[in-house]
């Protein structure tokens, strides 16, 4: 095979484009759904569009078709510009997009149709579920094929967390997964586990689906993108081996913290409590190393609003994991959890970190990709401020209704009766759940924004303007 | 050796603990490897050397102290909670704590400053606390704690769940045979038209029509007078040849205007071709008997014709 000359760019647009389609509809979906809890009367008693039907189809969009298509993008595009060659191959790279769109429509069709698993961020039935494990296979071959191919001595450090996202994904997957078909005529099918250990390994997939699906891989954009938006140096070499391995190693035990006071046995409710407390040092050594990069550089965040959102990004991210480790303590727990206050935990971390990360990102590389500049900076600002603006709704709100909340089940009066029935508690969470829907809203008419900004830069582009040459890799600098 | 209250035999015990102790052995290592040779000052931070993408590069600046130690504190923190807390293993800790302890203790507590304040009204007749302000409220608060979520914050019930403030009774409204129901609950049983001999959907619809003659409604009177003569053979064992029901076994009285499960034809014939099975759960034993008593006293007091 004669020596590739240019890198793979087709794959990386393909999924950067769809990143922005399955943002917007998953979003969308999620506004629906918020506007379903402020006014019941919109699930208009049809049952594809019922509440419980679409919100696994607006979590799994959005972590799944979303978050997933981003990660595809980025992390082709940076295996491939760290290694200084090619991915290895373009039909099995090929074949990773059309499996992965084939999964994405395959959960858009199903899920309204009430096939569920009924596994929380898992609900998808085992023949897609079967797909999925094709797929990351694939994925991993083609990633880790091109680690071994690369022309650079050392793995840039974004590999690691990219690496760590993908082998970590397939272990979670397949052993949670695991399940009886009834027959293989039917889509229905038993989880290979009962009560409790059911439980449990779900929850061990589930907040692992949050530890390495929604951060460590992210972590690989950031330690990608942020110093290339910032031209400077990563801060600290030593700070990313601490953190890396302490947080893989941590992460994998935390999911005990979402079985808090039930019948899960008390020694694994306290590892979970305790793993979860040792997760922050080895978070925000993630924070600091995307953060201080831009030390020497500050000023960029008043003139370039892609740094901003890869900064503000990097503080959500910051706050959502100071949170989670302090409503993993048992104490807190006890208050928060059932809550909103769980529902606007995530979506800092989903909205606040993982989307502003993502759409950062995307306005670096897509105009890379594309061989032009980006039509409009001033739609990039303002799409950050109604993000943010959205996102702070959105949390608000949930902090706000999900004490009152906790507050108002657990107040007993005097002769040991409930001060509040639940359905009060449920008539006082209207106005946050309709600001909840304004947050989500605006966060969308910012995906819109950009959706109209990423289509006037890519629109008719010259396929000779991409500069796509592989360059050698530069020797020692000192 | 499998020891019931681990779920894992004792193999996995040691896994759990080496694990857990060896992984954070190998955070402190990690930390001591890598703090190592700090350099005096910013100016003496170099890169690593290595770049990647023309221009990827990185620092080698040292931990920040600050996280450091709390990255320490954190790891302490976590072996004095293993040592105070069951964690590792069957080992229970040395405070002894454990859920269901912590559990029982606050139930014993709520048990101890509670329960005199329901038992006082326990010789008390249930007529008499329905009159009782006092009494009332206390019961109100009792019913919007228990009974809301299914008859209502009001008491009026939905569709299959009774209206308590109308004065129609399924189970009979004295005093007593509420607390019977309240305390060991009630099972209904409306079979099915298969089980009930209902055979043809022509059975329901005849006898459907003469149901809803009873209680005065606009029928066909030809098929009232095929559906009586199923009646008069069929359901009149439970709901009395007259239709007005039979509060022995919750069955409803079919010639007023009180219907639990819907009035409209459709309604009727659902109900005629698949049975209802309405069920009370029982509450004795959960709440105690005062309680109960007070429950009684308030739905007493929302019908009471006084």
């Amino acid at each position: 095979m004669a020596e590739q000359t240019t890198y793979n760019y087709k794959v990386v647009r393909q999924f950067a484009i769809m990143t922005i389609v399955w943002g917007i509809v998953g979003m969308s979906v999620g506004v629906f759904i918020a506007a379903q809890l402020a006014w019941p009367w919109l699930n208009f008693d049809i049952p594809y569009l019922s509440f419980g039907r679409l919100r696994p189809l607006h979590t799994n969009a959005v972590i799944f078709a979303f978050g997933g298509s981003a990660l595809f993008a980025t992390s082709y595009y940076v295996v491939q510009r760290t290694c200084h060659v090619r991915l290895i191959s373009d039909k099995l790279a090929a074949l990773t997009f059309w499996g992965w769109q084939l999964v994405i429509i395959g959960a858009v069709i199903t899920l309204p149709l009430g096939i569920t698993s009924s596994k929380e961020y898992a609900e998808l039935e085992w023949p897609i579920d079967i797909l999925i494990t094709l797929i990351w296979v694939t994925y991993a071959i083609v990633f880790f094929g091109t680690i071994v191919k690369r022309k650079t001595p050392h793995i840039y450090v974004a590999n690691w967390f990219y690496g760590a996202f993908i082998i970590t994904v397939a272990i979670l997957h397949l052993g949670n997964s695991a399940a009886v078909p009834v027959d293989f005529l039917s889509w229905k099918s038993y989880s290979a586990y009962a009560g409790v250990q059911d439980a449990m390994v779900q929850w061990w997939y589930g907040h692992n689906a949050v530890g390495f699906f929604l951060t460590a891989a992210f972590l690989g954009m950031m330690y990608y993108f942020v110093p290339k938006q910032a031209g400077r140096p990563v801060y600290s070499y030593r700070l990313s081996i601490v953190h890396f391995w302490a947080l893989i190693f941590t992460y994998i035990w935390a999911g005990p913290h979402h079985l808090h006071y039930t019948a899960l046995p008390d020694w694994t409710q306290s590892l979970g409590m305790v793993m979860s407390l040792i997760l922050l040092a080895p978070s925000w050594g993630g924070m600091i190393n995307g953060i201080m990069t831009l030390s020497g550089a500050w000023e960029k965040l008043r003139s370039d609003p892609i740094i901003r959102f890869l900064i503000v990004s990097i503080s959500f991210y910051g706050m959502s994991t100071f949170e989670g480790p302090m409503m993993a303590i048992k104490t807190v727990n006890a208050l928060s959890h059932y809550t909103d206050w769980t529902i606007g935990h995530v979506h800092s971390g989903a909205l606040g970190w993982m989307a502003l990360v993502t759409i950062g990102s995307l306005y670096y590389l897509i105009p890379r990709l594309v061989g032009r500049k980006l039509y409009s900076m001033k739609l990039v600002e303002i799409h950050f401020w109604v993000a943010t603006i959205g996102i702070v709704l959105y949390i608000s709100a949930m902090w706000v209704s999900g004490i009152m909340q906790g507050l108002m089940w657990r107040a007993v009066n005097d002769d040991g009766t409930l001060t509040y029935s639940f359905a009060e508690s449920v008539a006082a969470m209207h106005p946050y759940y309709v600001t909840r829907f304004l947050g989500g809203v605006s966060f969308l008419m910012g995906m819109l924004l950009m959706a109209y900004n990423i289509f006037m830069t890519v629109v008719g582009y010259d396929p000779k303007d991409v500069k796509d040459a592989i360059p050698a890799p530069l020797a020692h600098a000192h | 050796m499998f020891d019931p209250e681990l779920f894992t035999s004792n193999f996995w015990e040691w896994f759990i603990i080496s694990g857990t102790l060896g992984g954070i052995l190998l955070c402190f290592l990690l930390i001591l490897w890598m703090s190592g040779d700090r350099p005096k000052s910013q100016e003496e931070v170099k890169t690593m050397g290595h770049v990647w993408d023309e221009n990827l590069e990185e620092f080698n600046n040292p931990l920040p102290r600050w996280w450091l130690w709390m990255f320490i504190i954190t790891l302490i923190f976590g072996l004095i909670y293993l040592a105070l807390y069951p964690g590792l293993g069957s080992f229970k800790g040395y405070l002894g704590w454990s859920e269901i302890g912590q559990y029982e203790k606050e139930m014993q507590e709520a048990k101890n400053a509670y329960d005199p304040l329901y038992a006082v009204f326990l010789d008390k007749p249930v007529e008499d606390l329905a009159k009782d302000n006092h009494a009332v409220a206390m019961g109100k608060r009792l019913f919007m704690t228990y009974c809301n979520v299914c008859h209502g914050s009001d008491a009026r019930g939905s569709k299959g769940f009774p209206n308590l403030t109308d004065n129609d009774w399924l189970w009979g409204g004295e005093p007593q045979a509420i607390k019977t129901s309240i305390a060991n609950g009630r099972q209904a049983v409306m079979p099915n038209g298969q089980a009930n001999g209902l055979a043809t959907d022509e059975d329901i619809e005849n006898v459907a029509e003469y149901v809803l003659s009873l209680s005065g409604q606009t029928v066909d009177a030809d098929k009232v007078a095929k559906g009586k003569t199923k009646f008069d053979g069929i359901c009149m064992a439970c709901h009395t040849p007259a239709g007005t029901g039979m509060a022995a076994v919750g069955a409803p009285n079919l010639t007023d205007d009180v219907w639990l499960y819907g009035s409209k034809k459709a309604e009727l014939l659902e109900t005629l071709k698949n049975g209802r099975q309405g069920v009370m759960p029982a509450h004795g034993d959960f709440l105690g008997e005062a309680k109960v008593h007070l429950l009684a006293a308030y739905v007493y007091s929302l019908s009471d014709k006084k």
